[in-house]
């Protein structure tokens, strides 16, 4: 803990900073009232369906909408060369921070050539969604079909196809760093362990679909667009500039968003076409993803293989790692963002826990006639995290060393810090020996062991697993986004305001999916200026309303958007105070503000209230000198200066029971110890690690986007992509170590992903502790039971 | 993902039902609870010109007891099987698989006559009706015949039924004194399609088996008796190499069908544990009784 808090006036007696508050948009939420993209229906709406390519790889000859265009019902049938002519110009999914890398030119939908399954191709605008669907059967498409590069492993053979021949190869992006001597490492270690890991494509998932809504106005050249997004002034940006028009006059509105995981940061070719089909009708237009098209047409992620070793001295100090990364992307680097992030990712954070030195880690990300990539939930960190994490277990073995003890002798020191990482990246604030000692507490390690002894004397195999993790979080300018040139805010921003009533308003660029981000605005702003929770509104999710942000994605909100509210807060709670001084003839700085009334400080007698202040300031300026106007409105921008990312730390323990004859999990306990530096709301951050930790395990144990060897994706429903679901999964413990970061006041770091990120590590190390007695080991994730069978040598 | 545009009738009597699936032929088709039905329809992998619906016949479901026969509707809603104080009486191999068809909200609408009826090969009312010898009764305009259940299941979602057909009743006997039941089957998830399962009904005496149905499902391409591995196990003392006799003749018996969920190594693997698992699991019971 700090010693001296630099945010005082948060941790007051009773603050509201620090404590448990329910989210208001929960009680919508499970009353059903919710307001989502589709609850909004404004008079002559018309629903866009789309033809998408049933081919992996495909060469349209020809492409005849007539029928289609006779149809019930139909407004509107457009072409992918027809929706090209409407657009600035095709997306390249490039960064200029990633050196070398390429990207194909790529239009929302395809003009001659389908590179994926599912790809959009002819947009059908109808009445209602059923008659688009209907016309859509009566487009008549001829397609050429060509070779598809579907195994990331000889995607880049010289016999393979590149999918587009001007790129010369399927090459994305290759990178390689290297930190130390890992060779001379290697050469004296006592004990190299190497291994191979794969990993299966995943997809978000969020149980509200991608949703858009756009409304032009011809008059005043106004487009509306309410979407379901996580970041509503990018996607005011990229569609802008897509489409051709005066960002100004684009407004985005995201009302309830039903989950996203990264899905809802990217902008996708149907949301073009759906608003260039207002544009051109001028009528609002809605498109809503169903459930096939969200498994074939939403981002995927985690598809990469990866060799690893790690090199230890026999008294289980380890002294290098180095990994080496086939990352499969899809048939485009996704604009803007781009397909790399993962890979470069699983690069940054391998290992990142530990105090070794030498480190090198080389990657490839190569293209596949599959889905595009790109970011979803903890980026990379599943993989580098059981990459790493499996390492260290084998490395313990090998050593003979617990491995409770193997990871205790080898992280970071608490008084290390500020530190370079093997990786090169500038650690602070970090905390993994408090968090050790705090799960070994809480799982009651050693009578755990001993209790895993007793079961297998009973044939009941069960496992303990353990993953240390670093996660990088709330990037800032200088790294990837605001350096590769992207139209996406590092920055975020809030304008806090007092009404005339006393109310206060408090609009913030970063946004909430029901994670309970306005919740923790409402409470920085309260606890700071003073007032009661209920009398503060917070504003998010409206382009038209809030100062320019980032929005939510790479749990920055509470890092970013918290700071910024607070200072903003801060400003204003100092021109009350002032204006305060003024009327009562009295210092400022004798001044306080506490539930929303102006007392002497150290006293609760009020002396004035901001109602009054409020109605003084806004109606009768006149009891006011003339040097004094009020503006009783405050803004702030805040922005991480030279790091990288605030990385947090933590680490998680697992306790699983394997049937070694059926190959079946059963997860009995999961354990999570994390570092979100200061805890705003201690309830809904423990819900975020838990349901992180969900969408980690469902990646380990059921989740694959499966593809055959024509590029179709043969699992595109909910029946045959298993999520996990709540029967299935164990309590999970969480306990927060609050060392603050020095980069804000606020102190806060991210916490969203830090589930996610170890979950699935964890879990494999407890599997593959039940195994190891059997001589079986799994490496590859999702970890089915057949995998299990297969690592028993059963089946 | 909407449907596409179909006719719906909803039949008053049993009688109307039977008239329209006759005037119909392959275009009707019957729709019930509409859990496997209504997303066929969705995704438009199904386009019936005409949907018959079934859920307001008076007299098409509910379960009674006559003489030594269970008798269920078809419409009778799973979680009315899994409620019913006679299933869990008289037919325990029932009582015991409920739990594992899918999820309440499916148990409330979905019906055993559809399961039946649709013949998931993966699903477990098709698996208990033919481990407990039952007999489906369909009819047509021209009139009702049974149809026992070794007879019913042609194979993947084919049936004996016929288009004109519609299956009314389940006629299922009763537990008799000694009959000892076994469910077990595999899925990664609660309510998942199984991987593997098994419906077993057993006489037993001892420690051996007397009499012994065990019919897999999830692995083939419809319920599956086995007889090889019946005869394996039928007299003998049971053990731990009648355990492996029994699994070793369940080869002969199966022939899995691979699928997203595991090869068809896997799922004779699995089918061979929950072998030695569920009759290891009816002598118990069989001690305990």
């Amino acid at each position: 803990m700090n010693k001296e808090s630099p945010a005082p006036i948060l941790d007051r007696p009773n603050s509201y900073v620090g404590r448990t508050l329910s989210r208001d948009a929960a009680k919508r939420a499970v009353a059903g009232r919710g307001r989502y993209t589709d609850d909004i229906n404004p008079a002559r709406t018309l629903h866009a369906a789309f033809v998408r390519s049933p081919y992996g790889h495909a060469k349209i000859l020809s492409v005849d909408v007539e029928e289609a265009k006779q149809q019930p019902g139909v407004a509107l049938v457009m072409t992918g060369a027809e929706l090209a002519e409407m657009c600035t110009g095709p997306w390249v999914g490039t960064l200029t921070c990633f050196d070398g890398m390429k990207s194909a030119p790529q239009y929302p939908m395809a003009v001659d050539r389908a590179c994926w399954q599912g790809e959009p191709l002819v947009m059908v605008v109808a009445s209602s969604r059923a008659a688009a669907e209907d016309a859509a059967e009566f487009v008549m498409i001829e397609y050429e079909e060509l070779p598809v590069v579907i195994d990331k492993e000889t995607a880049l053979d010289p016999d393979t196809p590149a999918i587009h021949p001007d790129l010369g190869d399927n090459l994305a992006f290759e990178k390689t760093i290297e930190t130390g001597d890992v060779d001379k490492a290697v050469a004296e270690a006592d004990i190299v362990i190497e291994d191979t890991f794969t990993f299966g494509r995943h997809t978000a998932v969020s149980l509200e679909p991608r949703a858009l809504l756009a409304e032009y106005d011809p008059g005043t050249e106004r487009l509306t667009i309410h979407t379901s997004s996580q970041c509503p002034h990018m996607v005011q940006a990229v569609f802008a500039r897509t489409l051709g028009l005066p960002e100004h006059n684009v407004r985005i509105v995201a009302p309830d968003v039903g989950g996203s995981f990264g899905l809802k940061i990217h902008t996708f070719g149907d949301e073009i076409a759906t608003i260039a089909a207002s544009v051109k009708l001028a009528r609002p237009v809605k498109f809503i993803a169903d459930r096939l098209e969200s498994f074939a047409t939403d981002i995927h992620a985690r598809e990469n293989r990866v060799r690893g070793r790690i090199a230890v001295t026999k008294d289980g100090k380890i002294t290098s790692m180095d990994i080496d990364i086939r990352s499969g992307a899809g048939a485009y680097s996704q604009y803007p963002r781009t397909s790399v992030f993962e890979a470069n990712q699983i690069l940054n954070i391998t290992g990142g826990p530990y105090a070794h030195e030498n480190y090198r880690a080389s990657t490839q990300v190569v293209y596949l006639n599959k889905v595009p990539t790109s970011q979803y939930r903890a980026v990379g960190h599943p993989i580098g995290n059981s990459v790493g994490e499996s390492l260290v277990d084998q490395a313990a073995a090998a050593c003979g060393i617990d491995p409770m003890e193997f990871r205790r002798r080898n992280v970071m020191h608490d008084d290390s810090y500020p530190r370079i990482g093997a990786a090169g990246i500038e650690m602070r604030d970090m905390s993994h020996q408090q968090c050790l000692e705090t799960l070994v507490e809480r799982m009651n390690y050693d009578a755990l062991r001993e209790e895993q002894e007793e079961f297998r004397k009973k044939g009941v195999q069960r496992g303990i697993g353990i993953a240390a993790f670093i996660k990088g979080t709330a990037p800032g300018p200088s790294g990837y986004y605001g350096a590769g040139g992207a139209p996406i805010a590092t920055q975020d921003a809030c304008t806090v305001k007092l009404e005339p009533a006393g109310g206060v308003i408090c609009m913030v660029g970063v946004t909430d999916q029901g994670q309970g981000v306005d919740t923790v605005m409402g409470q920085i702003t309260a606890a700071t200026l003073g007032v009661p929770i209920e009398s503060v509104r917070v504003i998010e999710g409206d382009t038209d309303a809030v100062p320019y942000g980032g929005g939510t994605y790479a749990s920055r909100a509470t890092a970013i958007g918290g700071e910024a509210t607070y200072q903003a807060a801060l400003k204003l709670r100092a021109e009350i105070l002032e204006i305060a001084g003024v009327l009562l003839q009295a210092a400022p700085e004798t001044l306080d503000i506490v539930e929303g009334h102006v007392v002497d400080k150290g006293d609760t007698v009020s002396r004035i209230s901001l109602a009054e202040i409020g109605r003084i300031g806004h109606f009768q300026v006149f009891e006011l000198p003339n040097h004094v106007q009020p503006t009783l409105s405050a803004t702030h921008r805040f922005r991480l200066r030279d790091a990288l990312y605030i990385f947090t730390n933590g680490i998680q323990g697992a306790y699983v029971e394997v049937d070694i004859d059926t190959g079946f999990l059963k997860l009995l306990n999961h354990w999570v110890v994390e570092d979100c530096g200061r805890v705003i709301n201690p309830q809904l951050a423990d819900e975020q690690v838990r349901g992180g930790c969900v969408q980690g395990l469902g990646g380990a144990l059921y989740e694959e986007c499966v593809y055959d060897a024509a590029g179709q994706l043969q699992n595109a429903t909910l029946a045959d992509y298993l999520t996990p679901m709540a029967g299935e999964m164990p309590d999970i413990e969480v306990a927060h170590i609050q060392t603050h970061t020095g980069v804000s006041e606020l102190g806060a770091k991210g916490v969203g992903e830090s589930g996610t990120g170890a979950a699935p590590a964890v879990v494999m190390n407890a599997v593959n502790d039940a195994l190891r007695p059997f001589g079986g080991k799994i490496s590859s994730q999702p970890m089915s039971p057949e995998t299990i069978l297969k690592a028993l040598g059963k089946v | 993902m909407k449907a596409p545009k179909f006719n719906y009738v909803k039949a008053e009597s049993r009688s109307h039902a039977l008239q329209l699936l006759d005037e119909l032929g392959e275009d009707g088709r019957i729709i019930a609870g509409g859990q496997s039905l209504m997303p066929t329809l969705n995704m438009r992998l199904s386009q019936p010109d005409t949907l018959i619906d079934i859920n307001k016949i008076p007299d098409l479901g509910g379960i009674t007891l006559d003489g030594n026969i269970v008798r269920i509707g078809a419409l009778t809603r799973h979680v009315e099987v899994a409620n019913s104080p006679v299933v869990a009486e008289h037919l325990p191999l029932i009582a015991e698989a409920m739990p594992h068809v899918a999820h309440h909200a499916v148990r409330n609408r979905g019906t055993i006559g559809g399961s039946v009826a649709l013949a998931d090969p993966a699903a477990e009312m098709p698996a208990c009706v033919l481990a407990l010898g039952g007999t489906m009764v369909v009819e047509s305009v021209n009139g009702s015949r049974e149809i026992a259940a070794e007879d019913y299941f042609h194979g993947l979602y084919e049936t004996a039924r016929e288009t004109n057909e519609l299956l009314v009743e389940l006629r299922i006997p009763a537990k008799k004194t000694g009959d000892i039941s076994v469910f077990m089957e595999l899925a990664q998830r609660h309510g998942d399609y199984a991987m593997a399962g098994l419906a077993c009904v057993a006489r037993i005496n001892g420690n051996a088996f007397e009499g012994l149905r065990l019919v897999y499902f999830g692995s083939e391409d419809k319920p599956t008796l086995a007889s090889k591995a019946v005869s394996a196990v039928i007299g003998q003392a049971w053990s731990e190499e009648c355990k492996e006799a029994a699994t070793k003749a369940l080869e002969d018996d199966l022939d899995p069908m691979a699928n997203l969920q595991g090869s068809s190594a896997m799922k004779l693997h699995l089918q061979k544990v929950l072998t030695g698992r569920a009759l290891d699991t009816a002598i118990e019971r069989a001690e305990a009784a």
